[in-house]
């Protein structure tokens, strides 16, 4: 395959870096949540990518179809599931940002560091 | 009924959990809690036995055969772990009551319970599941939940570690997604049985090694194995004590248990320590966590936060007999698995009697405490000869199968750092000793000893610690047998 016929997996690896670069330099825990939150999102698109059979369609029964070529349902069911965990992730870590607001008036990592000595 | 005991062990603290929500009562929801970890013991040990007795358990969800249904699978291996996480769980949640009733508020207490129950279902489902993407799954759910609990701390600090938790867990988590992804796409298939007879085909090519990069990084991270382990002293520092005790026997040692799954059945010892040699990494690593970590614990003035850092070192014996991938040494790591457990339950249980009463772990605020609370520090004192390994404790059952496994390769330098990880424990927790027995208490502070509720659970582990130091037969016993299956998986 040429690099092009990889273009799925060349977005995958960029998201992921964008995602795990944002993760680790920012400070404000937001973003930090939005690095996260991307990072995870490459991973679905990794599934779902390798889910897809070239020439595949969707993997609902045709009738009487006896030499369709279907794409693999198994990862997409996956990522649902993985979807909806990144959802609860997401909402526990703002919620926990709104708390760490709260207690410490800032969202910005190395403030807090201040504050909590 | 006892067919389906593998899927019990899961659904019923996973009902559970919902339910001791919408109680809505402290008391009530309390009393869910502690009815659905007896459950989950009755059943981990009735698994335990089972499999000793009769061999693997499988057990269909659904009805839908493997691999294409998910399977959970009891072998002596996983039912051990069980056991472990439903043993500290039921003598946790008794122990919870009152020690939660001081550190969190009222309103929030039901929804304590709620997230404990979930948390153990998380951990008993990652330990019973046949299936990699429902390790994921239960791993997220074990996972959310203890951020949820540590963020209940008292601390506003409680807030930044659960934070930093909730960062470190999730990639590590989304790691060993990507892992899994990586072999699915390579084979087809999700069922470990399966998976570890499909990777030999595959092994060779350059998805393998890479999911197994990935799931080397994400588990260890989980586990806590230094240097991943940055998320782990503040955490267990500040969340409530009920909570640091339990996540500190359990969280770590079923991420354990996944790094023996994955690299051992799976995998296959030949793959992962033959052919990735991923002993050269682990050992080294494991010798680092125990020497340096020790000698950080022995700074440290706040008494959880010394034994947050004694875990990571702990961990790292645990690694060690991992990492010689040897009978001997698989069951000194699976032993320390279980003699951890109890060793640092017993120790956080005490600080959370300390916690009851005085309010602080820091060490100046424990001067004499000896004293005014002799249960609770004799319990202390008998956690802390067990973690340096004592004879008579299960600290020195753990030690004694180490240093056996590292002398059986030949390798005494290893040896040499076990004993002098036992040196380094002896330093830091002579330091509380010291603090709490050779210091005058202030008379005024009118501090008595914690309350029986506190007490009792503390004193089984206590207890406990003393029987499988002196009889060992049984641990031993299972330990070897869990060795034997993970290698004779070959």
């Amino acid at each position: 395959m040429t690099a092009l016929g990889l273009f799925n997996y060349w977005a995958v690896i960029f998201l992921m870096m964008v995602g795990f670069y944002t993760l680790i330099a920012r400070g404000n825990l937001v973003k930090k949540i939005i690095g996260l939150n991307i990072f995870q999102t490459s991973v679905f698109i990794l599934y779902i990518t390798m889910g897809k059979i070239t020439g595949g369609t969707a993997p609902i029964f045709v009738e009487g179809g006896e030499d369709v070529i279907y794409s693999n349902p198994i990862p997409h069911v996956l990522i649902l599931t993985a979807i909806v965990v990144g959802v609860a992730t997401s909402a526990v870590g703002l919620s926990l940002v709104i708390r760490i607001k709260e207690a410490f008036g800032t969202i910005e990592e190395d403030e807090i560091q201040d504050e909590s000595l | 009924m006892t067919d389906h005991l593998p899927v019990l062990l899961v659904v019923v603290p996973l009902v559970a959990a919902p339910i001791a929500a919408l109680l809505n009562r402290p008391r009530l929801s309390w009393a869910v809690a502690v009815a659905a970890t007896l459950w989950a013991l009755y059943v981990a040990l009735e698994l335990l036995s089972q499999t000793m007795a009769a061999g693997v358990i499988h057990y269909e969800l659904g009805g839908w055969a493997a691999p294409y249904g998910i399977e959970y699978v009891v072998d002596p291996v996983n039912a051990w772990v069980v056991v472990i996480v439903a043993l500290i769980g039921a003598l946790v949640a008794p122990y919870a009551c009152a020690s939660v009733e001081r550190e969190i508020t009222e309103d929030r207490i039901p929804l304590f319970y709620a997230a404990f129950i979930l948390c153990l279902t998380g951990l008993l489902g990652i330990a019973v599941t046949g299936d990699v993407f429902n390790v994921f799954v239960f791993l997220e759910i074990s996972s959310l939940s203890a951020y949820a609990l540590i963020a209940l701390g008292s601390d506003r600090r409680a807030l930044t570690a659960s934070f930093q938790y909730l960062i470190m867990g999730s990639v590590g988590a989304t790691f060993i997604v990507i892992g899994i992804g990586l072999m699915y796409v390579m084979t087809g298939t999700l069922n470990m049985a399966d998976l570890a007879d499909r990777l030999p085909e595959v092994s060779g090519t350059r998805t393998i090694p890479v999911a197994f990069t990935f799931l080397t990084v994400g588990i260890t991270l989980k586990l806590a194995l230094f240097p991943l382990h940055l998320w782990l002293p503040n955490a267990y520092t500040y969340a409530p004590s009920a909570v640091t005790a339990f996540i500190a026997s359990t969280a770590t040692k079923v991420g354990v248990y996944l790094l023996l799954r994955f690299f051992f059945t799976i995998f296959g010892a030949t793959f992962s320590f033959d052919v990735m040699q991923l002993d050269r990494i682990l050992m080294p690593l494991a010798l680092i966590a125990i020497v340096t970590m020790s000698l950080v614990a022995i700074y440290q003035e706040n008494v959880k936060r010394l034994l947050a850092y004694s875990s990571v070192a702990q961990i790292g014996y645990m690694v060690l007999g991992i990492s010689f991938a040897s009978v001997l040494g698989l069951t000194a790591g699976i032993l320390h698995l279980f003699n951890h457990a109890l060793i640092k339950g017993a120790l956080f249980m005490s600080m959370g009697c300390v916690m009851y009463r005085v309010g602080s772990v820091r060490l100046e605020r424990m001067h004499g405490l000896g004293r005014v609370m002799p249960w609770t520090m004799a319990a202390f004192v008998v956690g802390g000869l067990s973690l340096i390994g004592v004879p008579l404790t299960v600290g020195f059952i753990s030690k004694w199968y180490l240093v056996q496994a590292a002398l059986e390769q030949g390798m005494w330098p290893v040896a040499g750092v076990v004993l002098l990880g036992s040196l380094l424990a002896l330093m830091y927790v002579w330091k509380v000793v010291e603090v709490a027995y050779f210091h005058e208490a202030d008379p005024e502070l009118g501090i008595s000893e914690a309350p029986l509720s506190l007490l009792v659970p503390t004193w089984v582990l206590v207890l406990s610690n003393l029987y499988f130091g002196i009889n060992a037969s049984d641990s031993v016993g299972i330990a070897t047998r869990a060795a034997e299956v993970l290698l004779g998986a070959l």
